[in-house]
């Protein structure tokens, strides 16, 4: 079955998530029209980056209440694999999806340069191309990227093991420094109970291939084609 | 003339003799929204009344060239049926009124004019000048403007890439903001702005019309005095996200056969599209103004004539084809209203209420748009600084840190980090190198490109300056290892009212005509910014140059770090040590005199040409021009670009009959570093093209060894590189 990405008139990286799909999955994924209200035959569901309505009022709030959210959200309750990249992460919490927000950077500014992440969970559809404690190189480019959550359902989390991601240094350190955002236990991504919604502000299709400067993303994209084909 | 005793009060920035010409073609006293579209379509902004006689000596032609400058931007064919579409535009009075809007809405019209021609923009540059770090009002602006870049780039989706940034206090009035944006096109798929037939639908879409940017025009085309605060009602500002969706819904229309022209509402709005489209098409317009779409009520002719709203388009369509058009536009949710239609009059009518608001005739609006032969006197020369006359450091290693981490040189990536510069997903070199280069979506070819000038240069000889801002644009292109096919200009100077500010447009011209003749890099769009000055103090002359190449191959490019150690250095081009006007001068004596270094055009284009050669055969394994700071600063650049973590440095060894200072420092042009694992074909390969190539060290682990210098670890030099613009930034 093939992947589906929805478009909302102020989304940036369909396209280019499109790519990273197709490359791993050897079949163009379905692009979905915002205002549609039914998707296609799909078992994965991208959300990408980009500024979905403007985003003027908060990153994510007015696209939460799209017509094809109503749907991505039904098909998320059902098990439908849903992907949220940057906007598309903020979107999924907006959505209530995911646990949180993401508020401004602390830095107060948009922030665009590859980090490393540290995977956190390999048990995943999304992760299980990577090791446990595997430190990727992937870019991030937000004004808003900076999560919080209240103590309990950090707890929550933690226990849960819900955390995909966490902002390291090249060694795999979770420090202060190696944080670009500001957000709560350098959280970068972050998965629903469930398992089957993931949100994670870095693009991890931006660093899918040797020539633009490393291929850490790719292997997400390819743990994803395997399991929509199997 | 007898009327002139009626002339009014306000001649909107008029001249009396200009206001007499409008009394000759009207016939009769012009009305006052008449008034106001003479004065912006005879602004200096809209008609180039005093830089069009030198502009016109400028080459504007090669094979290569689809389309010159006269468009929205230049067009060059970079094969394979697709066209490189771009242009730089300056927004330099604007922003500094309002930084963040006035730059945010710089980028969203540079996108506009290349949008409108058919291309997909894939890429964004700027070139920046701010005032003195110690002028209260710097960081204010940088934090602003940049913010502004960034804000409007993000948003749309179009990765910025590329740019400069300078400080000079002859900037602390008026800073310069100049934007460049690059798209693709097909070249059977390029839309022109001439509304060629008559009863054809003119057609206006994107955002609603305010009140906003009213007279900004004017106002760009006029200096400063203190009460530039007051000018920020004619600050337009910006909506990326309508942009995006005129962006994608314009694509969309484009990809039909409905269009017959399309010009976008940019300075002097809703005049200059409709006058540029009537006038190029040799045909009349009349327009129901009540049609026109507004945001708020009570707006009369005038205010709608003249304001520059921002993200609106004006098209002609085919007859019958506004339904098929009106959908496209409705499934974007942006505005769509007929607003007038073409016809044979040669006029442009303007109805409202059914009352005639305007009736001019549109070609001697044109071409009656007034053209000055300024008085102008040439720069005086300078004298030649000898090596001996500017005094060593007493350790060089010492010199070179402080020039790193001087606000001139050091890292700009507090400001690049700022710019989405990945989406798009071709970003194959990132800032902070020679040239960004951008690969043409689904094939293996790419763009270079890069925006260049050295103001201090210009002024001290303006003809060196401006064949100096070609050359340096053309070998960053090449330093990537792309080949430079076209430039596009941004000439930002004083008054030209002034004689000696008119000899410095006049060198530069002069300077850069030559060189893109020698180069074969034609001009093919530009934009001229005068009246740069604040209370009669004029900015340096800043002629920017923007320059676009294009690389079969970009899995062949190459960067500027080093890679690995045990490569062998050379420097390409001869080294003579001209330290005259040198940052290395200002560092030590605190101030730049003498001649800049001469740009030799023959050689500066052998030695280019040998550099992509040995690039194309996979001979370098890095590359970087030599320009301000001279070959100590393009090495410690090449080794602060290393990897960190695995740091290359170099051990630089080498005898020379110049001071050694002079040597290290000097900015002789024309020239790159290398390196190399096959010393051997570099050699031969100069050899051959009759290139001096000297072999001056190697690449070491760590450390920076320069002679005359103590050695510097790589790790000390970034950290001195990296932190001048956080700290001065955090600082305020």
């Amino acid at each position: 079955m093939p992947a589906a990405v929805i478009v909302f008139p102020g989304s940036n990286c369909d396209r280019d998530v499109a790519v990273a799909l197709e490359a791993a999955t050897g079949r163009p994924p379905a692009m979905v029209w915002h205002q549609e209200s039914s998707l296609p035959q799909c078992d994965l569901i991208v959300v990408p980056g980009g500024f979905s309505y403007g985003d003027y009022l908060r990153s994510g709030a007015m696209a939460a209440h799209s017509p094809i959210l109503r749907t991505v959200i039904d098909r998320a309750h059902a098990g439908t694999p849903v992907l949220g990249i940057c906007n598309g992460f903020q979107i999924l919490a907006e959505a209530r999806l995911l646990p949180g927000v993401l508020m401004r950077n602390a830095s107060l500014k948009f922030v665009c340069r590859d980090v490393d992440l540290r995977v956190e969970r390999t048990d995943t559809i999304f992760t299980s191309g990577y090791a446990t404690g595997q430190v990727l190189r992937v870019p991030i480019a937000h004004h808003d990227g900076n999560y919080f959550t209240d103590a309990e359902t950090l707890q929550r989390l933690e226990d849960g093991g819900q955390i995909a991601f966490r902002y390291c240094d090249s060694d795999g350190n979770v420090t202060a420094d190696a944080n670009p955002n500001g957000s709560i236990a350098n959280i970068a991504g972050i998965l629903n109970a469930q398992g089957n919604v993931l949100g994670m502000m870095p693009h991890p299709e931006r660093l899918a291939e040797a020539l633009l400067g490393g291929t850490d993303g790719a292997a997400m994209f390819g743990a994803l084609a395997e399991a929509i084909a199997a | 003339m007898s009327i002139t005793a009626s002339r009014p009060q306000d001649l909107m920035g008029l001249s009396a003799d200009e206001y007499d010409t409008i009394l000759e073609i009207l016939g009769r006293a012009p009305n006052v929204t008449e008034l106001g579209i003479f004065s912006v379509m005879w602004s200096e902004h809209c008609s180039y009344k005093s830089s069009k006689k030198w502009l016109k000596t400028l080459p504007t032609e090669g094979p290569q060239v689809i389309q010159g400058p006269g468009e929205n931007a230049g067009v060059v064919d970079i094969g394979d049926g697709q066209a490189v579409i771009f242009k730089i535009e300056s927004h330099n009075h604007p922003s500094f009124i309002e930084p963040y809007q006035g730059a945010a809405t710089g980028v969203g019209g540079i996108l506009r004019d290349v949008f409108t021609m058919g291309a997909r923009p894939v890429a964004n540059l700027n070139a920046l000048r701010f005032g003195s770090p110690d002028h209260p009002k710097t960081r204010h602006l940088v934090g602003g403007v940049v913010a502004g870049i960034g804000g409007y780039g993000n948003c749309i989706g179009v990765p910025t890439v590329g740019g400069e940034v300078n400080f000079d206090p002859s900037y602390n009035g008026n800073i310069l903001v100049n934007a460049m944006t690059v798209g693709i096109a097909s070249t059977d798929k390029i839309f022109y702005s001439a509304a060629a037939g008559v009863d054809l639908p003119v057609v206006y879409v994107g955002s609603k019309t305010g009140r906003d940017g009213i007279h900004g025009a004017t106002m760009a085309s006029a200096e400063f005095a203190d009460d530039s605060d007051e000018k920020r009602p004619t600050v337009q500002v910006g909506d990326p996200f309508t942009e995006k969706l005129l962006l994608e819904a314009c694509l969309e229309l484009m990809a039909t056969d409905a269009i017959v022209a399309i010009q976008d509402m940019g300075a002097a709005g809703l005049t200059s599209s409709s006058v540029e489209m009537a006038s190029k098409g040799d045909v009349g317009i009349e327009l129901d103004l009540d049609r026109v779409p507004r945001r708020e009520s009570g707006m009369t002719a005038y205010e709608i004539m003249l304001s520059e709203s921002q993200e609106r388009m004006l098209m002609v369509l085919q007859p019958g084809r506004e339904d098929e058009a009106r959908r496209i536009f409705a499934k974007w949710e942006l505005d769509f209203a007929v607003i007038g239609t073409t016809n044979a009059s040669g006029r442009l009518t303007l109805i409202e209420g059914g009352n005639e608001e305007a009736n001019i005739p549109v070609a001697p609006l044109v071409a009656a748009a007034p053209e000055y032969d300024r008085p102008w006197t040439p720069a005086p020369p300078c004298a030649v600084v000898n090596a001996d006359e500017v005094p060593a450091a007493d350790d060089l290693g010492d010199a070179l840190i402080s020039l790193v981490g001087s606000p001139e040189l050091c890292s700009r990536r507090w400001i690049w980090e700022q710019y989405d510069h990945m989406v798009m997903g071709d970003t194959v070199v990132r800032p902070g190198g020679d040239a960004a280069l951008v690969r043409v979506h689904g094939t293996g070819k790419g763009l270079a490109m890069a925006t260049d000038c050295t103001p201090r240069y210009v002024e001290a000889n303006p003809i060196e300056g401006g064949r100096q801002a070609v050359a340096e644009a053309w070998r960053n292109v090449t330093a990537v290892g792309a080949t430079p096919l076209a430039v596009t200009n941004n000439l930002n100077f004083g008054n030209p009212e002034r004689p000696e500010i008119m000899g410095q447009l006049v060198g530069a011209v002069q300077g850069i005509g030559e060189a893109c003749t020698a180069l074969d890099c034609p001009v093919v769009s530009g934009n001229v910014s005068l009246y740069n000055e604040t209370n009669g103090k004029a900015i340096l002359p800043t002629p920017v140059i923007g320059c676009v190449g294009v690389m079969s191959d970009v899995a062949k490019a190459v960067t500027l770090d080093f890679k690995a150690a045990g490569d062998t250095i050379f420097v390409i081009g001869e080294t003579l040590g001209w330290l005259g006007c040198s940052l290395y001068q200002r560092q030590i004596t605190g101030d730049t005199t003498g001649a800049p270094p001469p740009v030799d055009l023959a050689s500066e284009r052998k030695n280019g040409d040998l550099v992509r050669h040995l690039i194309a055969d996979g001979v370098l394994t890095a590359c970087h021009d030599v320009s301000d700071g001279g070959l100590a600063v393009a090495l410690a650049e090449m080794a602060m670009a290393s990897e960190i973590g695995t740091d290359i440095g170099a051990t630089i060894n080498v005898s020379t009959d110049i001071p050694t200072h002079s040597w290290l420092f000097g900015e002789d042009q024309g020239r790159y570093v290398v390196t190399t694992a096959a010393p051997e074909a570099v050699v031969d390969a100069a050899a051959t093209a009759g290139v001096a190539a000297h072999a001056i060290g190697v690449t070491t682990v760590s450390t920076l060894t320069l002679p005359g210098a103590r050695p510097i670890s790589v790790a000390e030099i970034r950290a001195t590189h990296e932190h001048w613009l956080p700290d001065y930034m955090a600082a305020g």
